[in-house]
């Protein structure tokens, strides 16, 4: 649920520097009805569950703090709360250095190959979550594909299932698109003639990307980084169905309080907490998103 | 090798060709560039010409053919190896970076740092004039000012040769003159070799010491903007350089003497096509003249009729378009003091033979021009 929410913030940062030579355009208050319904709906599905959520996590079993000092009083809860920013930062990341090239390669074939490109991408979301989940339970398994094409050539086997390299595996495929749209989107504005132009004054084809290339992509970088990880810290099937004990997300715990012990206080909390942390952690990387990068004039 | 002396570089394209499958680019181009010299490549789009400028700059190989930058072969060797500044049309300035970032960046590159760069990168841009821009970003900035800056950037590093592919292209017409000028200003204080892209013939007229102009992959002719205005060697050039009228016609030759039959009327000039073809005049606007029929005038002239199609005042001048008999135009430029024709009006068309071009007919040179 807090997931939307910061999508949106990182989707802005990205849009926001292609837009800051252009004169500003202001509505004049008349079109500003149009936001109504989306604005309702929002207020409505998001809004109100979450204020609720906020309410009883202080409110059950009765009014306090009792939720709070049991969360922070339980080590279990910290290890978990830990390991779910950590499993879902490792999710960016491998994210990152799978969508990074690939969103590369889409702005550089030609339209049919892009097309073909994209809808690899997309495939993925019309299938449910769920059987692909289990696809990757067929894949990881200790007697799976990956661990007997490990065994037939001879290099023993990985223990892939039920281990926190295989949640992270399976979020990272569940999350990709979401790294490689932003991404694409903000590489397809990236002038190549820039790269020429930095080649021609003596830069390398290694120093033209990391000065030129990489420092434009940036703002895709951080959309889709920011995207996936939100998105991760908040996953619920695949982690459940891939993990075992020792890489329990949050979100599990999440769901044993509330469905499994009715436990609505507790829950709550644990939302709440997993809310704040990750308002904190965008507030600490927002400075970095805001370094002085304008876009040059394009024809 | 280039003369000591000199900062630019001599270059010297051999022979090279750039084929796409069975599309040559580039066909079996050869062009010598003095050092120092202004260069331009004129030709309408897809004619070669910025093939050739990628191919100096590195950002193309060529498919076969030898190349020299300074007397050393280039064939092969990366862009950033090459040393060789180059202005791009839409300038390529680096949006992340302030105006003296960018023109700094090369010097940073190459290892030149703290009070030389700076002196360096102030040096540059107050050749272009834009030294109180250096805290800007580009996108703060005018085209034309962008344009100087990303000037400053490619000499900054005081390469012996500076390309540039159609840099004023992107900019209005007054901003264009003013930037040829000092194009032209930078040139002489550099004294570097630059090679200039355009499709404009006024620009490439206004800059150049000479100019290549390019055709379907080659080279026309190559020479100083008189030579060839006043001596095209194909039509092509002869219709790509300056206005021209074409006289097209059943020809005969006898002695040393080729005649056209322009709608039932001869006209004659001394001389014949040397390597065969089919025959066609072309002359300048400013050799022909204008006079009401029936007007004696002056012996051995050739005399077309036709009508006034068109009558423009240029202040300095006047300018007509004649239709003649056989339904083609002509372009006649008159002086202050000439006798002026009303739209419509019958006139004969009057010119000296030797004011006439020999050349032969080449379809492909109206297909390549509309």
């Amino acid at each position: 649920m807090a997931g939307s929410d910061i999508a949106a913030t990182g989707g802005r940062t990205a849009s926001a520097p292609a837009a800051a030579g252009e004169p500003r355009r202001r509505l004049s208050g008349g079109p500003f009805w149009l936001v109504v319904p989306a604005l309702l709906l929002l207020v409505a599905v998001l809004g109100l569950p979450l204020a609720m959520i906020v309410m009883r996590s202080f409110a059950e079993p009765r009014w306090g703090l009792q939720n709070y000092f049991w969360f922070f009083g339980t080590p279990v809860n910290l290890i978990v709360l830990q390991r779910t920013f950590v499993i879902s930062a490792w999710v960016a990341v491998v994210c990152l250095v799978c969508g990074y090239p690939y969103a590369y390669v889409m702005t550089a074939v030609g339209p049919k190959l892009r097309l073909a490109l994209i809808l690899c991408v997309l495939v993925p979301f019309w299938v449910s979550g769920v059987v692909r989940t289990l696809a990757w339970v067929i894949l990881l398994q200790d007697s799976g594909v990956i661990n007997s094409v490990l065994r037939g050539l001879g290099l023993g086997s990985v223990r892939l299932i039920r281990t926190q390299t295989g949640v992270v595996i399976g979020m990272a495929q569940v999350l990709l698109p979401f790294m490689i749209l932003p991404l694409y989107s903000v590489m397809k504005t990236i002038d190549l003639r820039l790269v020429q132009a930095a080649r021609s004054l003596g830069a390398s084809p290694a120093r033209a990307f990391l000065q030129v290339y990489l420092p434009l992509s940036l703002p895709g970088v951080y959309a889709g980084a920011i995207i996936v990880f939100i998105l991760a810290l908040g996953f619920y099937i695949t982690p459940a169905l891939l993990g075992g004990p020792r890489s329990t997300m949050l979100s599990t715990l999440i769901q044993n309080q509330v469905l499994s012990l009715l436990n609505w206080g507790r829950g709550g909390a644990m939302g709440v907490v997993l809310l704040i942390a990750t308002f904190v952690l965008l507030a600490i990387a927002a400075p970095l998103m805001r370094q002085p990068h304008r876009q040059g004039e394009r024809r | 090798m280039a003369p000591s002396g000199t900062r630019g570089a001599a270059i010297d394209i051999r022979a090279v060709s750039k084929r796409y499958g069975n599309f040559a680019a580039l066909d079996n181009v050869s062009l010598h560039i003095e050092p120092g010299e202004f260069m331009t490549l004129l030709g309408p789009s897809g004619s070669g010409k910025t093939t050739t400028l990628n191919v100096i700059a590195g950002f193309t190989e060529v498919s076969s053919g030898a190349l020299e930058v300074g007397g050393r072969s280039v064939v092969g060797v990366p862009a950033h190896k090459r040393n060789i500044g180059v202005v791009f049309q839409h300038y390529a300035l680096f949006p992340h970076m302030t105006v003296a970032r960018n023109v700094a960046y090369p010097l940073g590159l190459r290892g030149i740092s703290g009070a030389e760069r700076e002196r360096r990168v102030n040096k540059a841009l107050d050749m272009v004039k834009m030294v109180d821009f250096g805290h800007r970003y580009p996108s703060e900035l005018s085209g034309g000012q962008q344009q100087r800056v990303a000037l400053a950037r490619a000499t900054v590093f005081d390469p012996p040769l500076l390309l540039m592919d159609e840099p004023l292209g992107a900019l209005d017409k007054k901003l264009r003159e003013w930037l040829q000028l000092e194009i032209k200003r930078i040139h002489r204080e550099l004294g570097t070799t630059f090679v200039y892209v355009t499709h404009d013939q006024e620009e490439a007229l206004v800059l150049s010491d000479r100019i290549a102009v390019f055709n379907q992959g080659r080279i026309e002719q190559i020479g100083t903007g008189r030579e060839l205005y006043d001596e095209p060697a194909t039509l092509f050039v002869g219709k790509f350089i300056g206005d021209s009228t074409i006289l097209r016609g059943p020809a005969a030759t006898s002695g040393g003497e080729t005649a056209l039959d322009i709608g039932g009327q001869k006209v004659a000039t001394a001389g014949r096509l040397a390597n065969g073809g089919t025959p066609v005049m072309l002359l300048r606007p400013e050799k022909l003249a204008l006079a009401r029929p029936g007007a004696t005038a002056e012996n051995g002239r050739n005399r077309l009729s036709g009508r006034v199609g068109e009558a423009i005042y240029l202040g300095s001048g006047s300018k007509y378009e004649v239709v003649l008999a056989d339904g083609s135009k002509a372009i006649v430029r008159s002086g202050l003091d000439a006798e002026s024709f009303a739209i419509g009006e019958e006139v004969d068309l009057l010119f000296s033979g030797g004011d006439a071009k020999l050349l032969a007919d080449d379809a492909t040179a109206d297909l390549t021009l509309t």
